[in-house]
């Protein structure tokens, strides 16, 4: 992957900058750049979500993609932020045995992968369980 | 629109065909499905091919000329159809409209994937193309990894188990026993099932529908030329094609596909037949809790009843509503881009009676279910006997 | 001088692995190694973890308590000796994942173990100099050795971040005054593409660590005119236990003086980010008016110090993030096969 692909998300991935309609006040994450509701009448425009959310499932990865091998078994699962939208992440640093739907959970910055070991890295959200 | 009714059927072995290359299995399933229709390569019009990915598969894109040229069927109009895993049905409702609309008379609808000439990661990660790549497949998901976030919160609303998700797997691999095309001929158990080496939790190795090669085809023709035809014809009695968000956390439900649902509903509104008519289904079960959501999403149980049914014995073959009689995904094998056309393969032969020992009597009606990546796509068609 | 901190921060990863687990390893006695050394256990980074992610944890958290608009800050620096990158900064991940871009300065530091307090000095600089109006400094790592060094023993992950801004209000704490004492002592290095450093053993000792600390040290006291007695708490840079509570004894500051901020013998030695680390420690616990020593030190050779006292805002704002002992709390241990896994050393 060239870095321009990974690159022009970072606000996104960082710092969890979604996007809202101006019309109907949707928030949207990942950012979508048309609303779905309001079509061309919508007026999308970036907004910064709240880092905290629950976990509406997961699922423990025991055989991982590549480049993820080193994590495993990590925890892989949607969280519904506080905000509404929901997205798809690692819950780091815990006992999968321990994690449940429901759990409340924080962002963290972590690396999220790179091009070999000669190329860019990429960073961004994960979460955590708050303690 | 006129009727349309298909009228050959033919399918390679599943499997991991070593010997076999991408060309000759396509050639293979072709030859099979004309001599099936008994008619000559000449009267095809057009052909339309379900792929997910021999580019990345075997560095091959193009495909669609690829094979018109390879079947000497040049210079025909030949169209590669993808929609990641419901690439196959997709192509079906191509040809299916084609026909309809007085465009071509005979066409062929195939589908085929060559998925062994790549290394596993190479494939699972092919097949991880179909999520959405800059929000799921980036954070570490993977196809076992999303259904496994669909089967966690399928456990949590409905008390679905991880037994009742096993007694899919028991049930694929028996009827793909019965199968010879299937890759499949060993009974499993429910216990071995749940004893199988995690994936990702709470799915399990033999929860997952294999790696396969496979090509199949089938001819599509107008239902007034089949009629003349001396064996049973099998009408295409509905299609319906439904697009939901390629990512599963965008989604209201997290525990059936909207695709499905109406997919399905334009597909039983054209057919003018309800889930109630149905006598037999082959649907998407690429992971055990995809035939429990499956189920549900078309119709043949209430939502979150699906491990029930399955476990009393329902979906068998004998039950209320034989569910993949091949083997499905998950026993018959799963070349992806293939498995659209196969579903159809198999229902044919149900509603024709010549199923063999998976025969379900008296069949009468059929439907497949054909999904792609976490059910961003969905097509379902419906068909009848037409004497 | 008119500088203070407005905010702290620090992050320290949840993996830790006993020094006995690394002793049983190479054959050594752990009761030995860990009185030796005065330290129990180190702190390892998860696999997806390095110096950038933990700087912007730590960074997030000095921002917690600052409560500033990141838009205002003017410089970053990131002192570290494992940067993920030879080329190419941390400082502007950090930059970008704080929300201070694009109107600032950035720049990655490299001193040993001082960088992150290079760093402060330099945000004090352009501060006082009314250059910018807040600068962050970080000093963090995730420090290497080679297997079988006694550096493996120490050689820990975790970072500090500190905000320095006018010494007005909403100041913390107010620095008045710096002094640095630098030569050319080759004690400890790594060269241009080897993935460990090397020591000069006894020599990072007396030559070294002790003198450029006591010397900085020094400087200070005489600058300020100030003694030992003078401060509440000191906070040396901490390689391992041992060597700060030596040098605590000959510049005659006692064990309760140092107590709060010796933070190694519970997560090793974190390089740049030690004695960020131990200040925030500090910081933790002081009340206003008390006086902090702080002198780092950083092999090649140079030690920083700094005579910081606690203003009133302390109170009101450590509770905005999370303390030190959180994280020193907070741990899940590993043995030393899956410590090998995260640290890369063994290769698929």
């Amino acid at each position: 992957m060239a870095a321009p692909r990974f690159w022009r998300e970072i606000p996104n991935r960082y710092n969890l900058i979604g996007t809202r309609c101006g019309n109907c006040n949707k928030v949207f994450f990942p950012p979508r750049y048309i609303c779905p509701q309001c079509r061309r009448m919508g007026k999308l425009e970036p907004y910064k979500l709240s880092r905290r959310g629950k976990i509406v499932t997961y699922g423990v990865v025991h055989v991982a993609p590549e480049g993820f091998e080193d994590l495993v078994p990590y925890v892989l699962a949607i969280v519904e932020l506080e905000d509404g939208p929901r997205l798809t992440t690692q819950v780091v640093d815990c006992d999968p045995n321990e994690i449940k739907i429901g759990d409340e959970v924080e962002m963290v910055f972590r690396r999220i992968g790179a091009d070999r070991e000669d190329g860019v890295i990429y960073y961004g959200f994960k979460f955590r369980k708050v303690e | 629109m006129r009727d349309v009714a298909i009228i050959g059927v033919g399918i390679t072995k599943f499997g991991e065909l070593w010997d076999l290359s991408f060309r000759q299995m396509i050639i293979e399933a072709g030859a099979r499905a004309l001599e099936d229709a008994d008619i000559d390569g000449k009267q095809i019009d057009a052909m339309y091919i379900g792929n997910m990915s021999a580019g990345q598969f075997i560095c091959q894109e193009h495909i669609a000329s690829l094979i018109a040229d390879h079947a000497g069927l040049a210079p025909i109009p030949s169209t590669r159809v993808e929609g990641a895993c419901a690439s196959g049905g997709l192509a079906l409702r191509q040809a299916v409209i084609s026909v309809a609309s007085g465009v071509h008379d005979y066409v062929v609808a195939a589908g085929i994937e060559k998925m062994t000439d790549v290394m596993t990661e190479q494939a699972t990660g092919a097949l991880a193309t179909a999520a959405d790549q800059e929000w799921e497949v980036n954070a570490g998901a993977t196809f076992p990894g999303l259904y496994a976030l669909m089967a966690r919160r399928h456990m949590y609303e409905f008390g679905t188990t991880e037994e009742q998700m096993a007694m899919v797997a028991v049930k694929n691999h028996n009827n793909a026993c019965m199968n010879p095309c299937a890759q499949y001929h060993t009974r499993i158990t429910v216990e071995s099932v749940l004893k199988s080496p995690p994936v990702v939790l709470p799915l399990k190795l033999l929860d997952c529908s294999p790696i396969t090669d496979g090509a199949a085809c089938v001819i599509v023709a107008p239902a007034e030329k089949a009629r003349k035809m001396d064996r049973v014809p099998v009408i295409v009695a509905g299609t319906g094609q439904a697009s939901d968000t390629i990512s599963l956390h965008s989604r209201q439900s997290l525990t059936g596909l909207m695709a499905t649902t109406r997919a399905a509903d334009m597909a039983y509104k054209m057919a003018r037949v309800g889930p109630e008519d149905i006598d037999v289904a082959e649907v998407h079960d690429c992971f055990t809790i995809a035939e429990i959501m499956a189920i549900e999403d078309l119709g043949f149980c209430k939502k979150g009843e699906g491990g029930k049914l399955t476990e009393e014995g329902q979906t068998e073959i004998g039950g209320k509503i034989p569910v993949n009689t091949s083997g499905g995904l998950k026993g018959k094998g799963h070349p992806v881009g293939a498995t659209g056309i196969a579903q159809v393969v198999e229902i044919v032969h149900q509603l024709r009676g010549d199923a063999g020992k998976r025969q379900v009597k008296g069949a009468e009606i059929g439907l497949t279910h054909n999904v792609g990546g976490t059910g961003g796509t969905a097509v379902v068609h419906i068909f009848k006997r037409g004497d | 001088m008119n500088v203070g901190i407005v905010g702290y921060g620090v992050y320290i990863p949840r993996y830790r692995i006993r020094l006995d687990d690394i002793a049983r390893v190479w054959g050594e006695e752990p009761s030995r190694v860990k009185q030796g050394l005065m330290v129990e256990e180190k702190s390892v980074p998860a696999p997806d973890e390095d110096t950038a992610t933990i700087s912007v944890e730590a960074a997030r958290n000095a921002l917690k308590r600052a409560g500033i608009n990141p838009q205002d800050i003017g410089a970053i620096y990131v002192g570290s000796e494992s940067h993920p990158y030879a080329v190419k900064p941390t400082a502007t991940i950090v930059a970008e994942a704080i929300e201070a871009t694009p109107n600032l300065t950035a720049a990655d530091m490299e001193f040993a173990c001082k960088a992150g307090t290079a760093g402060i000095q330099a945000c004090a600089g352009l501060v006082e100099m009314g250059q910018i109006k807040y600068g962050i400094s970080i000093g963090a790592d995730t420090a290497q050795a080679a297997p079988g060094d006694p550096l493996e023993y120490t050689a820990a992950a975790g970072g500090g971040a500190v905000i320095i801004g006018k010494n007005d209000g909403e100041a913390l704490a107010e620095i008045e005054g710096t002094y640095s004492y630098t030569t050319d002592t080759p004690d400890f290095w790594r060269r241009e593409m080897r993935p460990y450093p090397k020591h000069g053993g006894r020599f990072t000792g007396k030559p070294a660590y002790f003198k450029h600390v006591v010397s900085a040290a020094h400087g200070i006291l005489r600058q300020l005119k100030l003694t030992p007695q003078d401060f509440a708490h000191a906070v040396f840079h901490q390689p391992n236990g041992k060597f700060p509570c030596q040098v605590a004894e000959e510049l005659g500051f006692s064990k309760a003086q140092i107590a709060c901020g010796l933070v190694v013998p519970k997560i090793g030695n974190t390089y740049s980010g030690a004695t960020m680390i131990g200040l925030a420690a500090v910081l933790d616990k002081a009340k206003p008016d008390e006086r902090i020593l702080v002198v780092s030190y950083g092999s090649g050779a140079g030690s920083d110090a700094f005579s910081i006292k606690v203003k009133k805002a302390i109170e009101e704002k450590r509770d905005l993030a999370p303390k030190v002992e959180q994280f020193l709390n907070n741990k899940i241990y590993i043995d030393y096969s899956t410590y090998t896994k995260y640290k890369s050393l063994l290769v698929r």
